[in-house]
């Protein structure tokens, strides 16, 4: 079986974040980068079931500027086969990346796609289920677990009221939550055989998608900051505030 | 928010920006290699200590290894983090990549390290110490030998230790009585106690190689009679299985002040028949070997002086910025709210002291990890050469500044706690009392003080000793172009004129006095010649900013380079002053302490 995992170079997870003075944008310029914490779930995922002997090939999948290299090559250390970015320096929203993988699937014809749920630069939550409107494949979102039998792939998702169980026909899409695994560490031997892994560069172009823009930003800017609290004398006193003040309940 | 254990901005700064670790991929033993590759190692370290290290450094320190009479017994969890160090192939990270090894320089090796030092360096002791002896008999083992041991050893599999000190031999190790014979089947049967052996009893590994100082039976008085044999915990069959338990035992274990985690052990050699041992090289010749290991463990001990000192700084500035207390002096209302600490003089004073003594330290100790590897593998000869020279002068300054200023930087973290620093639920008071030992072990700073003054200064008419001025001489004369860096420039250089002259009187004076009574400020003459390499240290990295800055950077780095010229200036006001002192107590000879008879106190 092979399996297509797409990375996303985000910044690192650890880096408070700031907007640009002119509020045109986050500022990000200089702040550490890494793959995205769920791609790095779905890229130990499809490593445990290589393992297992379930998958024969890893192929990961990356867009973005040059850069995103790092996080294929991280992805490659990690046990992914071989590499694919898709190279742009144009801003990526969902719709065209799920177009660019639309199009490396049936190119590639994996089994299975395995991808983050969302991206916690963006937190938009719609390549998966745009790339299963595009290409007809089954989707099973949120996993947090996935076992695959007789050519189907049991996702177990986390959902609002517990957890739901689907039973998808393969070639199917996953979208991992955090609860799926806990990803390993590139080992430091694992980190230099990744270099030797090929990595092919291709453009938007050569996949016949136009990547630009369909949303633009209007303005960005912090979140308000928490004020100092106060001590309420009573019960009463708490509904009272909670009702006419915060106008919660 | 938790305090990072290191600041990633300035372990870039040093690698890429100071050292120009990069340019290391310009050498054929480092050709695979790129900034990605030196990154995703740093990364993989970084993991392993958040993952393993940290979350057990409390319990590492409160649970200390027991000895039941039979076998030694520590928490479970040491062994899943050595394991994962193992595994990871962080062990032995500088190692060939046919040993699994990663090929890594010294320098970027060391900030690898340094993640999972400041994480636990109890822990970290087990497979450092490993890699040092690994590379001793690497470097004059033979073949035989280097198969025998040094492989399990890279993987894993066994463990090592030196073993020198003895219960009458300590700093005096001229005087050590264990004794190597030679039996009927041409083997070495090793007798004698060995104590403070670090790591010399545990079950984490299969097997444990001691390398052990001995007098073969006949051989002269003093270091001239030493011999270094290799006595493995359990003997090894031709195949590389584990054969019989060897005349090694466990008489003891050591309770300490800090490293709790790694455990110092008596070892008793030879109570039966004698310990089997293999002799490494010629007979007699075993210090010279041993020094091989322990001018790395040198550079190790300041390294670890130092990473505890950056981990002490980082968590106590954080503290500070989180933690309200007080008003400033000018804010009359005490209905204000009370301000974070950082904004109090005195603890900014102990935070900027901190990064001073702490980043110049440890930038230091990088400045040996690139010479280490400069001696081996630069590309002309004469280059080679040259970098042996100064490390081999640097090196007891290297050993003993940070581990003198890294337990003052842990001290003012305490400081900035308050009572909240000297109880256990902050980790800065074991920082204190883990990094104070590194002025005690791999020679005290009593004992680095004597080898600067005595040996390193005028060996090979004063070579290493000119080699370090020049060197200073060459960076005063680049940050003299700067405007903003031309007085500490001239600062330095009056503290080199002091420096020179001060050392030509105290040479001197053996002339007219005895080397005791003229070498009586031996520890001054360190501390005077460590503050002027420190500020050295300090300008170097102070060039490196002052030009970052003239090119508009992005504001976090503006803030960053401002951060570390301000560091510079503090040690240049506050600091480097002190070398006058000390150089006065020692131009004048001064005896007090020495004149004092053993009577009077």
């Amino acid at each position: 079986m092979k399996i297509l995992v797409a990375v996303k170079r985000v910044v690192d997870y650890n880096v408070k974040v700031r907007p640009k003075a002119d509020g045109s944008d986050v500022d990000i310029d200089n702040a550490k980068k890494a793959i995205n914490p769920f791609c790095e779930i779905a890229v130990e995922e499809a490593v445990r079931l290589k393992e297992k002997g379930i998958a024969s090939e890893i192929v990961v999948v990356s867009m973005g500027t040059k850069q995103s290299q790092e996080q294929i090559r991280t992805a490659m250390a990690l046990g992914a086969d071989r590499g694919i970015l898709v190279e742009t320096d144009v801003e990526l929203q969902p719709l065209a990346v799920s177009k660019c993988l639309q199009k490396l699937v049936e190119k590639e014809n994996p089994e299975l796609v395995i991808l983050g749920k969302q991206s916690i630069d963006g937190d938009n939550n719609q390549t998966g289920q745009m790339l299963g409107a595009l290409t007809g494949m089954p989707q099973g979102t949120f996993a947090s677990e996935v076992a695959i039998a007789d050519g189907k792939v049991a996702v177990t998702r986390e959902i609002d009221g517990g957890l739901q169980t689907v039973s998808l026909s393969l070639p199917a899409i996953v979208t991992t939550d955090l609860r799926l695994n806990e990803p390993r560490y590139a080992t430091l031997p694992n980190i230099m055989k990744a270099k030797k892994k090929p990595l092919e560069t291709i453009s938007p172009d050569d996949l016949g998608v136009a990547v630009e823009p369909r949303v633009k930003t209007l303005k960005v800017e912090p979140p308000a900051t928490r004020e100092a609290g106060v001590k309420v004398g009573s019960v009463a006193e708490l509904v009272e505030k909670l009702k006419n003040e915060a106008k919660v309940i | 928010m938790v305090a990072p254990l290191l600041s990633e901005r300035d372990l870039e700064f040093l690698l890429y920006e100071l050292f120009d670790a990069e340019a290391m991929t310009q050498r054929a033993r480092y050709c695979d290699h790129n900034r990605e590759t030196f990154n995703a190692a740093l990364q993989t370290a970084r993991t392993v200590a958040e993952k393993f290290f940290l979350p057990i450094r409390q319990k590492v320190d409160s649970e200390q290894p027991t000895f039941d009479g039979k076998a030694v017994h520590m928490i479970p969890e040491i062994k899943t983090a050595v394991d994962a160090v193992i595994e990871s192939g962080l062990a032995s990270c500088t190692a060939d990549y046919g040993l699994g090894g990663m090929q890594l320089p010294e320098v970027v090796a060391n900030a690898v390290s340094a993640y999972l030092s400041a994480a636990g360096s109890t822990t970290l002791g087990y497979t450092s110490l490993t890699n040092a002896n690994a590379n001793l008999i690497s470097a004059h083992g033979t073949a035989e030998q280097i198969e025998k041991w040094v492989v399990p050893m890279r993987d894993g599999r066994f463990a090592g230790t030196m073993a020198m000190t003895e219960p009458g031999a300590g700093s005096g190790l001229a005087d050590l009585t264990t004794s190597a014979v030679k039996d009927e089947n041409g083997h070495y049967r090793i007798s004698g106690s060995k104590i403070f052996i670090s790591g010399g009893d545990h079950e984490l590994n299969d097997n444990i190689v001691h390398l052990v100082l001995a007098r073969v039976k006949g051989a002269p008085q003093g270091v001239k009679g030493i011999s270094l044999f290799i006595v493995p915990k359990f003997l090894v069959n031709d195949d590389g299985s584990l054969g019989e338990k060897n005349d090694v035992a466990l008489a003891g274990l050591f309770h300490k002040m800090g490293g709790r985690g790694h455990t110092s052990t008596a070892l008793s050699f030879g109570e039966r028949d004698g310990a089997i041992g293999y002799l490494v090289g010629e007979e007699n010749k075993g210090l010279s070997y041993m020094f091989h290991m322990m001018n790395e463990a040198r550079i190790l001990v300041g390294t670890m002086g130092a990473v505890t000192a950056l981990t002490g700084y980082q968590y106590s500035l954080d503290y500070a910025k989180e933690r309200p207390q007080g008003r400033l002096l000018a804010e009359k209302d005490p209905s204000s709210p009370p301000v974070s600490i950082i904004q109090h003089g005195d603890v900014r004073r102990m935070l900027l002291a901190q990064k001073a003594y702490a980043e110049g330290a440890y930038a230091l100790c990088l400045l040996g990890a690139q010479l280490s590897d400069d001696e081996k593998t630069a590309e002309t000869e004469a280059e080679r050469k040259a970098a042996h020279t100064l490390l081999d002068f640097l090196t007891p300054i290297i050993k003993s500044w940070p581990s003198e200023y890294g337990p003052k930087a842990n001290d003012l973290a305490i400081q900035v706690l308050g009572g909240h620093g000297y109880i256990n639920e902050h980790p800065v008071e074991m920082f204190y009392r883990d990094n104070r030992l590194n002025p005690i072990h791999e020679g005290t700073t009593g004992i680095q003080s004597l080898d600067l003054l005595g040996r390193k200064v005028p060996m090979n008419q004063f070579a290493g000793y000119q080699a370090c001025l020049s060197a200073m001489e060459e960076t005063i004369a680049i940050a003299k172009q700067s405007e903003a860096l031309a007085g500490f420039a001239d600062d330095l250089s009056t503290s080199i004129t002091t420096l020179k002259t001060t050392t030509e009187t105290v040479l001197a004076a053996t002339q007219s006095m005895t080397v005791d009574a003229a070498f009586c400020n031996s520890v001054s003459y360190l501390n005077l010649f460590g503050h002027v390499v420190v500020a050295w240290i300090w300008l170097k990295q102070g060039v490196v900013a002052d030009a970052a800055l003239s090119s508009s950077p992005h504001k976090s780095d503006e803030d960053f380079y401002k951060g570390k010229l301000q560091a510079m200036a503090f040690f240049f006001r506050h600091e480097l002053p002190l070398t006058h002192h000390w150089a006065t107590i020692i131009s004048d000879l001064d005896t007090t302490h020495f004149d004092m008879q053993e009577a009077w106190f």
